[in-house]
């Protein structure tokens, strides 16, 4: 939404130091016009810095906020026209789709620029979600991860598990539910995985009156049973996917298939920021106001930014939601925690950016998880929402890129972190969650006095009792 | 790190508006003159150095040329490799050609076949259950395509190709015989690497268009599309229908308009009726896929080979 008052300028002086603070810069000093949030080394002139700058600065004060709410300003920046994130991503999907993809980015970037659609959606964050959710100083997991000598990082959990569903998901699902309606689509599809996703598409076409259909592996839907109940109280039809391995991989396939059939009638709500452009990108602005709310509430609460986030990965949606108002923040470590299964050497594993290799699955390129002939192989994880053998392509980006940092988490991990949080904080993960809580554990010990954490806390546990009751015994 | 990540940073500010698509563009009209020449400049003796295609087969397009010389429309039928095993599809393969069938789309199982219906996703996972692989293939390809007259499309979908390198791939279903190629989860824009591999080697890249496709991108896909151009004629998987539906003659009627190459039709057809009123309609060739993968699965082994012929033959007739 910025790009019609940016421009490009070149700083000869290695004053990149003041610049990489943006949000300081201007709250401090509300009264310059731009802000440099991009930079760069030109090829041509190597020791030259150009950056874009904007007429609109990036303060996350109460109406900035409102207005960037759901579109963001790296809308056209990454990925390009083409919807890649340098080789990754794209549009790799059966021609009758094309169009619906076309018009779909279309919708999107009017719609970045329509006041009174960001007006509807921010109301419905607020009074329906109930955003913003807290950022939340978390005591007693600190206190645990302090060293002999009083020493450690504190630990902040960016609580989305409070928003309305339960998860993060809703973020997005409401978004594209207007966005359904602008395009005059009454009928909505959606894959799920755990369920959350599609506990949110079944939620927000309740609230919306659109016709909801939920396509949910068959294995993920007897792991999931609370949710798949959930999502047919709230009028939706689920459909079992028994093809393949039957769960969130083979959900997806059969999802983008019934879309390539009734594309003219229906739009598909896409739960991560997966799939073929303009999804990744479309996906991450509508989750982008994790970030932004992180960075205004660190401001709040101790003067300055997060140094560290952490989040689970299995798209990648939570993750990149986090993430992407920080990406430009060369000093915000980005950690992204996948799932390890029974163990990165079991091959049975979802840790895609870990132990995949670059190919195409459901419509962009990315990292994969396949055999030696190229067929996508069966991923595992505890956790439903983490059990998919692709990876959202900005991702992959960000790896080959070393912007951010990827590592994985067992079940057995996972498990304990789930029992930890609830324990030391009253607070019941998602199993997805867990994954990062997890990492705490390798992390934290490493981290200087004082080190700022920000975990996304990006679902509630209660949907996954009925696993952990199987392998925790009390 | 922080280089790395700044040096990449630069694409996005050299693209951050809405010219970036117009920057592109160019590009890419380029390259679709570019294959247009050289679908031209088509060097028939090149293909005649290749020792293990048959001795009298000829490319796709030329295929099109030769029967519309005698007033003839295709029947391209579509089975999917290794269901039920490998050595019952070459000896479908063989029913196929000697029954008259003027080109054959090989579907390459795949784990996740976005455009396929069930019948097909299902012929796919039974052939990967019996362990076909890609090897597997071009083996029993380089055994039967001399035995054939008429050329061979493989119908697969991209991440078997990128596993194994574009250039890699093409060298060797080129060494194979096979003459063309249908990719159906690779749209025009992200063809490039593909047509000039495919091109390098005289592989025949067919490209796809379909009834929710705008009719100047329609264009653009017919004239970078080799070998012919695949309509898909109902917005969907593929799968039988219970008819075709009539906007398949406009839409032919749209492309006849743009292009002299030839249009096949496929996507739903199954049935001697549909393949007369298609081909009436003007299409140069019919595909019919589903209808005969169903038929191989549900065939008693012992009849598959002559139910097969009965069924072929039905359509053929449907097109004299």
């Amino acid at each position: 939404m910025a790009f019609s008052s940016s421009t490009t300028c070149r700083i000869q002086t290695p004053s990149s130091s003041l610049l990489l603070k943006p949000y300081h810069q201007s709250s401090s000093f509300p009264h310059l016009p731009f802000h440099c949030h991009k930079f760069t080394v030109v090829p041509s002139k190597p020791s030259s810095i150009s950056c874009v700058l904007t007429t609109k600065p990036q303060v996350m004060d109460e109406e900035n906020n409102k207005k960037l709410t759901g579109s963001g300003l790296g809308v056209l920046q990454r990925p390009d026209s083409f919807g890649r994130f340098g080789k990754f991503g794209g549009k790799y999907v059966p021609e009758t789709l094309m169009h619906a993809l076309t018009e779909l980015e279309a919708a999107f970037h009017a719609l970045a620029n329509d006041q009174d659609f960001q007006k509807e959606l921010d109301g419905i964050l607020k009074d329906y979600v109930g955003r913003e959710t807290p950022l939340y100083f978390a005591e007693r997991l600190t206190e645990h991860y302090k060293r002999p000598n009083g020493e450690g990082p504190l630990i902040y959990l960016k609580r989305e598990d409070l928003n309305h569903t339960g998860a993060h998901k809703i973020n997005n699902a409401v978004a594209q539910a207007l966005l359904a309606k602008r395009l005059g689509k009454e009928r909505i599809i959606a894959e799920t995985g755990a369920g959350q996703h599609g506990v949110a598409t079944a939620t927000v076409c309740a609230r919306f009156g659109l016709k909801c259909i939920i396509y949910m592996g068959a294995q993920d839907m007897e792991r999931q049973s609370l949710n798949v109940f959930r999502m047919r109280l709230l009028g939706a039809e689920v459909r079992a996917v028994h093809a393949g391995t039957a769960t969130l991989k083979d959900a997806t396939s059969e999802a983008i298939r019934d879309w390539v059939t009734n594309v003219e009638t229906t739009h598909y709500i896409l739960g991560s920021v997966a799939g073929p452009h303009p999804y990744p990108m479309m996906v991450r602005e509508f989750h982008a106001v994790i970030g932004k709310e992180t960075r205004k509430q660190a401001l709040e609460k101790w003067g300055g930014k997060p140094d560290v986030l952490v989040a689970c990965v299995g798209g990648g949606s939570n993750a990149m939601g986090l993430f992407h108002e920080f990406v430009d923040d060369e000093d915000v470590r980005l950690i992204g925690v996948e799932a390890a299964g029974f163990g990165l050497d079991s091959g049975k594993h979802a840790a895609t950016l870990t132990k995949g290799e670059v190919g195409v699955l459901h419509g962009a390129m990315s990292y994969l998880l396949q055999d030696d002939d190229g067929q996508i192989t069966e991923p595992h994880s505890i956790s439903a929402g983490l059990d998919y053998p692709g990876v959202g392509p900005e991702h992959s980006f960000l790896k080959d890129l070393g912007r951010a940092e990827y590592y994985s988490i067992t079940d057995e991990e996972a498990l304990e972190a789930f029992t930890r949080l609830s324990r030391l904080e009253g607070i019941i993960p998602a199993l997805e969650t867990s994954h990062a809580l997890a990492y705490l554990e390798k992390l934290c010990p490493d981290l200087p006095n004082g080190t700022k954490v920000v975990l996304n806390c990006s679902g509630r546990g209660d949907k996954d009792v009925h696993t952990a009751i199987k392998h925790l015994k009390f | 790190m922080a280089a790395a990540l700044k040096t990449n940073a630069t694409s996005f500010l050299n693209f951050n508006t809405n010219q970036s698509s117009y920057l592109f563009r160019p590009k890419y009209t380029k390259h679709s003159v570019v294959s247009i020449v050289s679908s031209k400049s088509y060097n028939p003796p090149m293909a005649a150095l290749s020792t293990t295609v048959g001795t009298n087969t000829v490319g796709l397009s030329e295929t099109f040329t030769r029967l519309k010389q005698q007033g003839k429309v295709a029947l391209i039928p579509f089975i999917t490799a290794g269901d039920p095993d490998l050595a019952t599809t070459a000896e479908v393969l063989k029913v196929l050609d000697s029954c008259g069938c003027d080109i054959i789309e090989l579907g390459v199982p795949y784990s996740d076949p976005l455009a396929d219906g069930p019948v097909i996703q299902a012929a796919a996972t039974r052939s990967l259950a019996k362990g076909t692989n890609f090897d597997a293939i071009i083996s029993m390809l380089r055994e039967v395509l001399p035995q054939l007259s008429c050329p061979i499309a493989l119908f697969t979908y991209y991440n078997p190709i990128l596993k194994r390198g574009v250039e890699k791939f093409m060298t060797t279903v080129k060494d194979a015989g096979v003459h063309g190629l249908v990719v159906p989860d690779v749209p025009l824009e992200e063809t490039e690497i593909l047509r000039s591999e495919a091109l390098k080697n005289q592989i025949e890249l067919v490209l796809l268009t379909t009834p929710t496709t705008p009719k100047d991108r329609m264009q653009k896909i017919v004239e970078v599309s080799e070998g012919f151009v695949y309509l898909v004629s109902s917005t969907g998987v593929t799968g039988a229908r219970g008819s075709v539906s009539a906007k398949v003659q406009s839409l032919l009627q749209e492309i006849k308009e743009v292009t002299n190459k030839p249009v096949a039709v496929g996507f739903g057809i199954s049935k001697p009726e549909h393949v007369k009123q298609v081909a009436g309609w003007g299409a140069d060739g019919v595909i019919v896929g589903s209808a005969i993968v169903k038929l191989l699965a549900e065939a008693e082994p012992s009849e598959v080979l002559k139910e097969l012929e009965v069924y072929i033959k039905s359509l053929k007739s449907a097109l004299i």
